[in-house]
């Protein structure tokens, strides 16, 4: 294991004992500190029960699991004090007005007083929950709950934070400040990890992706990575101005670009009509299109490069959609 | 040594959040108290249907009772809901100590709930019974050792309990524990007196809240008329109650540590 894995999992399996399959069925993964690792996948995938491994609530069935070089299975208080979870649902201390739910999650962590106190000003200001500090949380919304939790995480400065399902069940708004906090927390070096089944918040937030499927991880690289596994994965879509007396010849003259693996019109009106032109890395071919076209007398009104969804990479990978 | 803190913090929370309702605590624990001493007490041997010793003889019992119920509800009822649906307690798990210490607070705080309500239980009496309240004053270490076990009793059925039964299960499962704990542990007679009804008799020593009851009694009824009361040899009851601590303990232990860890 080098130096700078943060996570590192091993032949992980975890079948539960009521299950004939296993729910985790060899998993290995490693995760470097200060990255953002992300997987993504379908519900029953896994992830929660990778999740539950990493953070002391499951234990596996044959595998290993380690965290910031601990052996989590051997010794689950030392990986204790270096994660902090943020679960699917709230499992906040009802009993506890917000305020005291961080500084009692602080205090067994075993942090002094001065500390927690200051440190729970700084976080509920910063998490915009700084007015509302003395209420109990029944009254909290879904996103404001799960910012609590985020508070409550990072009250004992973890060096490693797991997001299980982060956005599910969240506004857009509040999506969106998560997921700033999120680029936030790791620009201030927390390595994270973090399950989804949404495409762009994997795409957004995440350097790697590792995608799974019932119990195993199919693929994991970048993002950009896993986009180039699609063959031909990447086109180029460009809006011409051409009468319908032009359109063969504007084919003909894009098929014939060198890299070009398929040209497609769709789109069509009397005025103009939209190629798509497919090709193993299109960004290179936006010279040489727009050359094409206007060598033909017609001219472009619009030229984008198209990236490939993961849930594109997804379905190439399993015949399925994700959802 | 951040075992201990994160115990001691944990503990803290469970003493704040109880402070906080201290008031519906005491109210749920010694309501049914305060009329079980009304009633047999005062009213029936004031319109001559109980002997007047019952009150002395029934007051041990009473506190007995009390003491394991507020334990046990301290400990049951936050589990059965925490470890159903709630999951409040993760963060208590996600502490750096070991499980089978969160366990113990929980165990330890129960305790202290029941304690308590034991002892408010003198107050009580004291202003219910007047005359009637009668506690021999030369056992007191005896009598606090017995509200202590009596407590932990308590709090580790309580724990048991809290671990086994599902959240629907809640109302049916009291019925079914309760109501024969309540009448099977020797607090409205002594054991001595059930001579008569042996199978029975042999039924109460099968319930832990017997063996509270009556070493409450040997540490609080004075002897009568001459004779001290008799009642079950305490040595017996000292390992009846421990091994029902350690043995409660160790099985809710073992089944908590199933539902948290799997």
């Amino acid at each position: 294991m080098s130096a700078a894995s943060a996570i590192r999992v091993s032949q992980l399996v975890k079948r539960y004992k009521t299950s004939k399959t296993n729910a985790v069925d060899g998993v290995s993964f490693e995760v470097s500190r200060g990255e953002i690792f992300g997987l993504l996948g379908p519900n029953g995938a896994g992830k929660t029960t990778t999740i539950g491994v990493l953070t002391t609530s499951i234990l596996p069935t044959a595998g290993s699991a380690a965290l910031m070089g601990v052996d989590i299975a051997r010794d689950p208080i030392a990986a204790k004090r270096r994660i902090a979870v943020v679960p699917q649902q709230s499992n906040l201390d009802r009993s506890l007005k917000v305020r005291e739910i961080l500084t009692f999650h602080a205090a067994y962590h075993g942090i002094s007083r001065k500390q927690r106190e200051a440190r729970a000003s700084q976080l509920l200001g910063d998490l915009g929950l700084g007015d509302r500090q003395n209420e109990k949380v029944n009254r909290y919304s879904g996103g404001m709950a799960q910012r609590l939790m985020i508070a409550r995480a990072l009250m004992h400065e973890p060096d490693v934070l797991f997001l299980d399902e982060p956005t599910n069940n969240l506004d857009p708004q509040s999506r969106l400040f998560l997921w700033e906090r999120i680029h936030e927390l790791n620009a201030h070096g927390l390595t994270i990890l973090l399950t989804t089944h949404d495409m762009d918040e994997a795409d957004k937030l995440c350097h790697r992706i590792a995608i799974m499927d019932q119990g195993k991880i199919l693929v994991n690289d970048t993002s950009a990575g896993l986009k180039k596994m699609i063959p031909d994965g990447t086109a180029l879509e460009v809006r011409v101005h051409a009468g319908a007396e032009k359109r063969e010849e504007i084919a003909t003259a894009l098929q014939a670009i060198p890299g070009v693996a398929k040209v497609e019109a769709r789109d069509g009106d009397a005025e103009s009509l939209t190629y798509r032109i497919q090709a193993n890395s299109a960004d290179t071919l936006i010279g040489p299109v727009a050359q094409a076209v206007l060598a033909t007398g017609a001219e472009v009104r619009d030229l984008s490069v198209k990236q490939p969804s993961l849930e594109e990479v997804f379905i190439s990978l399993t015949g399925r959609h994700l959802r | 040594m951040l075992a201990a803190k994160a115990f001691l913090a944990i503990l803290r929370r469970d003493l704040v959040v109880t402070g906080r309702e201290f008031v519906p605590f005491l109210m749920q624990a010694l309501m049914q108290p305060m009329f079980f001493l009304f009633i047999f007490g005062k009213v029936l041997p004031g319109i001559g249907l109980a002997d007047p010793h019952l009150a002395t003889l029934m007051l041990p019992g009473i506190v007995a009772l009390t003491g394991m119920i507020a334990a046990m509800q301290g400990v049951t009822l936050p589990l059965v809901l925490d470890l159903g649906f709630a999951r409040e307690i993760d963060d208590r798990l996600l502490a750096p100590l070991p499980v089978w210490c969160v366990v113990l607070e929980k165990v330890l705080f129960g305790a202290m709930r029941g304690a308590i309500a034991s002892s408010v239980i003198f107050p009580l009496g004291r202003w219910i019974l007047g005359d009637g309240f009668v506690v021999r004053p030369d056992r007191i270490p005896a009598l606090i050792g017995m509200v202590i076990l009596t407590a932990l009793v308590g709090s580790t059925i309580g724990l048991l309990m809290g671990t086994i039964i599902k959240p629907e299960q809640i109302s049916l499962m009291f019925t079914l524990i309760f109501t024969p704990l309540l009448f099977t542990g020797c607090t409205y007679y002594p054991w001595g007196a059930l001579d008569n009804i042996r199978w029975f008799q042999i039924l109460t020593l099968l319930n832990p809240l017997t063996y509270c009851s009556e070493g409450l009694r040997y540490a609080m009824v004075p002897p009568i008329g001459g004779r001290p009361f008799p009642t079950l040899p305490l040595d017996w009851i000292l390992l009846a109650l421990c091994v029902s601590v350690v043995v409660m303990f160790l099985a809710g232990n073992r089944t908590f540590y199933r539902r948290v860890v799997t």
